[in-house]
């Protein structure tokens, strides 16, 4: 009996040993599910070229992430939305402090089905289309239906930057919410689903999700400005009005494999797989 | 002296595993309260459970779980209506009527309808029973209560099923044979006879469905809509407490109100699931 404690002892020891004699370096990158595949071909491609290190990606959403990151059990967070003073003071009084790096931009699309007749939309018809005071497509030119709205679910990044800077203008004195008989769905994928099978619907997502079975809305600032589709292009000359930074986030003590990662995805190498997994670039 | 010590050790191990749920049910019930009871800091209990409007994550946060209660209780009712009947007529079937290999078919059947995960459920749903909804009731969207409680009766079946059949087995054969012998016919034995002598085990069968039913998170989460409106009707959008904790809780910043009033969320579901667990368990032990 005391053999085999012993020899597990020693078991354990030893594996710990070879760890700490390894030049095996590990990472762990946590957040946004948004963020997650590009996380992960940022990560495959570093690992192949640096056969020593070691980088799991996982989702769970941007809080999720802050959440690791405040608590210490991961070394970068990805978000789709900034830090909250909640979080930097909670951060603060663990002795943390979380340091902000923009990586790659995303543009958000509105999208309705596509024999819908609404083919662009003002950010002020918008706002009102998703707090519900405009509920009929004929009052944005369109058939006598009502509008069936479909929103993200409040844990995504995308539902928050969505409604600060379209259904609140940017404006923090503003107190517009999402109608509430706005269907919340659970993905971008299912978005994309109900678009595609409901005429009267409209709904949101990442531009990664862009198909020919969901039509897209160009968008203009006001009236008088020029309606703009979400493409790379726009965005990155920033014209598209509805586009978003996406973020890392460490603690300024983390060195090492952590820069050098986020130093590669800011790399020309790096951005260009920005551009492969459907994001944008940030230059 | 060492057989002696053997099996002492070996005793107070065992008593350790048949203790361990106890203490964890405690445990959880304890942290469930400690982390829920805080949101009552930042809103009323009152205002908690009687508020309309749930936008948690805006400044303030409203945190009224009115509309999240009436959408469990409406989707569990639905649910109930759909399920109840047929789980009994089906329960009623292999008891009494079918004959030896039908009903072993029929019991295969029903255990493996209790063996799909509910996310498969869920997605079946929402990829055939949602646009079925649509069309048939001309609705702007089929995300609708509805949707939620038609799958969900598939998932409180099985239960029904089930208990309700061991409860109809249990009825003594004597009961049947005599009301066959005073001229009964075999629905007037069913109807009058076995269903209220196995009327304790029906009900737990039928309460023990639906605490299935109002526990059950991915599926309602898929193909109920999810809005936050107090629901007039199973054919509109409805959001239900279990999906309210399931798709925010990965978002909530640690320590917010929004983090503790889903904790709280998560309290009135464990005293509506203990109160029909208790119920059924009752009803279950009333004759023994």
């Amino acid at each position: 009996m005391a053999g085999i404690l012993v020899a597990l002892l020693m078991l354990i020891l030893g594996t710990n040993d070879a760890l700490a004699g390894s030049k095996i370096s590990a990472l762990q990158i946590k957040g946004s599910d948004t963020m997650v595949n590009l996380g992960q071909a940022w990560a495959e491609r570093y690992m192949e070229e640096h056969p020593d290190a070691f980088i799991a990606v996982t989702g769970g959403g941007s809080g999720t992430g802050m959440a690791s990151l405040i608590s210490g059990t991961c070394d970068i967070a990805m978000s789709s939305r900034n830090i909250k003073q909640k979080e930097i003071d909670q951060a603060n009084a663990k002795g943390r402090s979380p340091v902000e790096v923009k990586v790659a931009l995303d543009g958000i699309a509105v999208v309705v089905h596509p024999k819908n007749a609404v083919g662009k939309l003002t950010l002020d018809q918008l706002a009102d289309i998703f707090s519900g005071r405009i509920a009929n497509w004929k009052q944005v030119g369109g058939a006598d239906a009502k509008i069936v709205i479909l929103s993200r679910e409040v844990n995504s990044g995308t539902h928050v930057y969505f409604k600060e800077h379209v259904l609140r203008k940017n404006d923090p004195g503003l107190k517009t919410e999402f109608a509430p008989d706005a269907l919340m769905l659970s993905s971008s994928q299912a978005i994309a689903d109900e678009v595609a099978g409901n005429p009267s619907a409209i709904g949101y997502y990442g531009m990664g999700y862009i198909s020919p079975r969901q039509k897209v809305i160009a968008v203009a600032k006001d009236e008088k400005s020029e309606y703009i589709e979400p493409t790379i292009d726009n965005v990155v000359k920033n014209l598209y009005p509805i586009s978003r930074p996406l973020y890392f986030y460490f603690n300024n003590e983390c060195q090492g494999l952590a820069k050098e990662f986020i130093d590669f995805a800011l790399s020309p190498e790096g951005q260009a797989i920005v551009k492969e997994t459907d994001f944008v670039p940030i230059k | 002296m060492l057989r002696k010590f053997k099996e002492f050790v070996i005793e107070k191990l065992i008593l350790l595993c048949g203790i361990a749920s106890v203490i964890f049910v405690a445990l959880i019930f304890v942290f469930l309260l400690k982390e829920g009871l805080s949101v009552f800091k930042f809103v009323r209990i009152g205002e908690f459970l009687a508020g309309r409007s749930w936008y948690p994550i805006s400044e303030p946060a409203q945190l009224g779980i009115l509309p999240l209660i009436l959408g469990s209780l409406w989707v569990t009712f639905g649910a109930a209506v759909i399920s109840v009947p047929i789980g009994l007529g089906c329960a009623v079937y292999i008891a009494e009527i079918a004959p030896g290999r039908t009903k072993e078919v029929l019991k295969g059947g029903i255990e493996l309808l209790a063996a799909i995960p509910s996310v498969v459920l869920g997605f079946i749903g929402m990829v055939t029973l949602v646009p079925l909804v649509k069309n048939v009731f001309h609705l702007s969207t089929g995300l609708t209560g509805l949707s939620g409680s038609i799958i969900l009766a598939f998932m409180a079946m099985p239960t029904i099923v089930s208990i309700a059949e061991d409860a109809l087995y249990a009825v003594p054969k004597s009961y049947k044979e005599g009301a066959f012998a005073l001229g009964a016919t075999h629905w007037q034995t069913i109807w009058r006879v076995l269903l209220p002598a196995a009327s304790s085990g029906i009900v737990a069968a039928v309460m023990l469905g639906i605490g299935r039913v109002i526990g059950e998170t991915m599926a309602v989460m898929m193909i109920t809509g999810n809005s936050a409106v107090i629901p007039r009707g199973l054919l509109e959008p409805l959001r239900t407490l279990t999906a309210t904790i399931a798709a925010e809780m990965g978002e909530a910043v640690v320590g917010s109100e929004h983090y503790f009033a889903l904790f709280a969320i998560g309290i009135i579901l464990f005293i509506i699931s203990f109160a029909i667990n208790v119920t059924a368990d009752l009803f279950l032990h009333k004759h023994k």
